[in-house]
């Protein structure tokens, strides 16, 4: 059952009375009048909503994390800077509604005690920016925000931030320096926001995603909210399916939703498009490990692969991945693996901060093997050469950029060694762009005719 | 006081301490290299990633190892914890990495490069580089830009480790320079080409790991290890006076800060003792000065050993090759 995308389809559900009419802003009435903070808290715990943004950290756990003994004062900030390839659910979310995610912002700025709250959105995203100005002026105009709340005690500021366009300012701490008018480099961990986040005060940064989640689980209840889904994963996600597929866009998933049936139902992404087959599936944003079809629609223990965080991840990376953003990019047969590869890789080397020498020399060395070995200069030396520098920088860069680069090449290369090969032996065949359009690619065993 | 052990050698810190310092605290080999890392610039370091080490149990209360390697120059210590450098085979080829990224970009000029004989990358790529280069690709290049009159920026010997930065903020009253620029594309650079004029701006120099950073009135002068360190000292109203003269014959060809073990500047001199004293006579000098004997700076230069402290560090090498704790030993700072 849809959750945030319940009344998309109403006209004018972007404007204040209209939302308001659909159920909007109940939230708030129901956590301000009747609720503590540490109550709503409380609800988003049992609920076992996880962060959307990426890492799938239990959203609850890190409000509990928050300093509340700290004088300083409290903020809350929301991630709005969605720039993960693949990943467009975000947008899709502020635009179509921007008022759930302001209710949102209320209730759990609510619930953390914040003052003052920030909507840091990526600087690509200015017509959003627009949009989320005039959500907040309509309901302040309406009471919901301002000095004190429907008449009760509590009052609350809302800001939305415009970035510069950094993909590094999607991290949090590298968030809150950019907020704070700096150069946007992570920070280092500890002291985590929860502690020292912005302008040294308790912070909290949570994805769109999440805090929109959070209406309907001061609505519903966090243990009506946990019955969706399945396991650990619980409640409803927005998947961003791109890529060869019939229908790309939006959906609504709960978690749970086998992985196959997400494919191929004509709910979802309505199967392969030009009736050709499945080859690779990029599972949750451009940074996880990708996986050849027999894997992304079964496990390695045989078992149908779900779409949640524990089902993705199944067999570690070296048969699974993970659900991260929800970016589900769908590859046919055609798609070069190498050639994607290299795209991503491009992207992790045009994005890296430069602050710390893994990824900043890491990611653009690994842009340039793989530029040669999609132009059929590559040597076989090279595969291996990719494999260890991923290796090198994987955990050992300061925030997860230096991971997001690394992992899709050692993933790649795990699962479709036999293609890099190829281009590495038939540099004449790769010279075109796109060679594996006009013919699909075969393994080695299938060109030698056994 | 937190008790950590550092590669089975167990030593007493206070709170708070890092785990790089409590390793320099026992000194020798498990100590950390660190190229970004300064002990007396604030808020510098994690960012090089060669002072990488394992935490194999992070506390007594809560023995868990840490996940993944940590920056040894900001992970404070805990009580009870237990720390791998050297010992650890993850670290010293996550180490062999981090050395191989800084390469990679690299000039490689040391034939002409100021530093070369003091250089901290040099010295790093020495102990824990390999021995050739996997990288074929083009090294990167930027467009040269002019500093100053004093300080000669060579932007592709760089390596990013943010300790110019932290001088200008920390030691002058006004930063005009920074990086600009994201990724291999970030560079030192002033705003709009401005020159870097301060009073203590000649630290840069001293802070500066490799030779992105010269003196200009050193440039090309003589390579270090042809010069005699002299430690001297003046009376300065701005800074403590005490310098390094770097002579050939009578002539001063240099003047910098004095550097501990570590390379690291602890009282920092200002401008006019560095550009304006080239005279021996401005100058009260004390005596030459101590170079470490591994440093090819030492060549041809003989210093008298002392025997009770040599005789020390042999015993201290074969204790810790048997893997022993360590005996206290009096290593004062060069």
């Amino acid at each position: 059952m849809a959750r945030l995308l319940e009344h998309i389809n109403v006209p004018g559900i972007n404007t204040f009375d209209v939302y308001r009419k659909h159920g909007g802003y109940k939230s708030v009435e129901k956590a301000l009048k009747t609720m503590t903070p540490d109550e709503v808290t409380e609800e988003v715990k049992k609920s076992g909503l996880r962060g959307r943004g990426g890492a799938g950290f239990p959203a609850g756990m890190k409000w509990s994390f928050l300093d509340r003994k700290s004088d300083k004062p409290r903020y809350l900030v929301c991630n709005a800077d969605e720039s993960e390839p693949g990943t467009f659910k975000d947008r899709y979310l502020m635009e179509k509604i921007p008022h759930v995610l302001i209710e949102g912002m209320i209730t759990s700025s609510y619930a953390l005690g914040a003052k003052t709250s920030y909507i840091y959105v990526r600087g690509e995203y200015m017509y959003i920016i627009r949009i989320l100005e005039k959500a907040i002026e309509e309901a302040r105009a309406n009471g919901f925000l301002g000095k004190n709340i429907l008449g009760t005690d509590y009052s609350l500021e809302l800001y939305v931030q415009p970035g510069g366009g950094a993909y590094i300012c999607g991290e949090e701490t590298a968030l809150l320096e950019s907020l704070e008018g700096k150069r946007g480099n992570p920070r280092l961990k500890p002291p985590f926001p929860a502690v020292a986040g912005l302008y040294a005060s308790p912070t909290v940064v949570n994805n769109v995603e999440t805090i929109s989640a959070v209406c309907s689980i001061v609505n519903e209840s966090g243990d009506e909210y946990a019955k969706i889904g399945v396991g650990k994963s619980t409640g409803t996600k927005l998947i961003s399916a791109s890529g060869h597929i019939n229908k790309p866009g939006v959906y609504e998933i709960e978690l749970g939703l086998p992985v196959e049936e997400f494919i191929y139902s004509d709910q979802y992404c309505g199967g392969i498009w030009k009736g050709r087959k499945l080859k690779a599936v990029v599972a949750g944003g451009s940074s996880v490990p990708i996986l050849p079809a027999e894997l992304i629609l079964k496990t390695a223990k045989g078992e149908p692969r779900l779409m949640s965080y524990e089902s993705l991840s199944d067999g570690g990376f070296a048969t699974g991945t993970m659900l991260g953003s929800g970016g589900f990019i769908v590859m046919d047969e055609t798609a070069c693996i190498v050639r994607n590869l290299w795209t991503f890789t491009r992207f992790y080397h045009h994005e890296s901060c430069g602050q710390c020498s893994p990824c900043r020399e890491g990611t653009g060395w690994m842009e340039k093997v793989l530029h040669r070995i999609e132009h059929g200069h590559g040597h076989m030396e090279d595969i291996d050469l990719l494999v260890d520098v991923a290796k090198k920088i994987e955990g050992n860069t300061i925030c997860p950029l230096g991971d997001a680069a690394a992992w899709p090449v050692a993933s790649a290369i795990r699962h479709f060694r036999e293609e890099f090969e190829y281009h590495v032996k038939y540099p004449e065949k790769v010279k075109n762009p796109k060679h594996f359009e006009l013919e699909p690619f075969r393994s080695e065993k299938v060109l030698a005719g056994v | 006081m937190a008790k950590v052990t550092i590669d089975g050698i167990e030593v007493e810190v206070a709170d708070g301490t890092t785990i790089l310092n409590a390793a320099r605290q026992i000194g020798g080999e498990v100590v950390p290299p660190a190229m970004c890392y300064y002990s007396s610039l604030k808020d510098t370091g994690g960012k090089c990633r060669v002072c990488l080490v394992k935490v194999t149990q992070g506390s007594a209360k809560d023995p868990r190892p840490m996940p993944k390697l940590v920056a040894s120059c900001r992970t404070p210590v805990m009580d009870g914890m237990v720390v791998q450098n050297i010992t650890s085979q993850e670290v010293l080829e996550a180490r062999k990495g981090v050395v191989e990224f800084l390469l990679i970009n690299h000039p490689l000029d040391c034939p002409i490069c100021d530093q070369a004989g003091e250089c901290d990358l040099q010295n790093l790529a020495y102990e824990h580089g390999a021995a050739k280069t996997r990288y074929e690709e083009d090294r990167r290049t930027f467009e040269k830009i002019d500093i100053g009159d004093k300080i000669k920026l060579h932007m592709t010997r760089c390596i990013l480790c943010y300790r110019c930065t932290f001088v200008a903020d920390q030691l002058t009253n006004e930063r005009v320079h920074g990086v600009i620029n994201r990724g291999d594309a970030s560079e030192i650079s002033t705003y709009i080409e401005k020159a870097v004029d301060n009073e203590f701006s000649g630290n840069m120099i001293d802070v500066c790991p490799v030779g992105a950073l010269t003196d200009k009135t050193f440039r090309f002068k003589s390579r270090v290890w042809f010069t005699k360190p002299l430690d001297a000292h003046r009376n300065c109203d701005k800074c403590c006076g005490k310098v390094v003269l770097w002579t050939k014959g009578d002539d001063v060809l240099r003047v910098s800060a004095r550097k501990d073990q570590y390379g690291e500047v602890k009282e920092y001199i200002c401008n006019e003792c560095r550009y304006d004293h080239k005279n021996m006579n401005d100058w009260t000098i004390e005596g030459p000065r101590h170079i470490d004997k591994h440093s090819v700076i030492s060549q041809n230069h003989y210093e008298k050993i002392d025997m009770q402290k040599l005789k020390l560090d042999i015993e201290r090498q074969i204790q810790f090759q048997k893997g022993k704790q360590l005996p206290e030993t009096n290593q004062s700072p060069a």
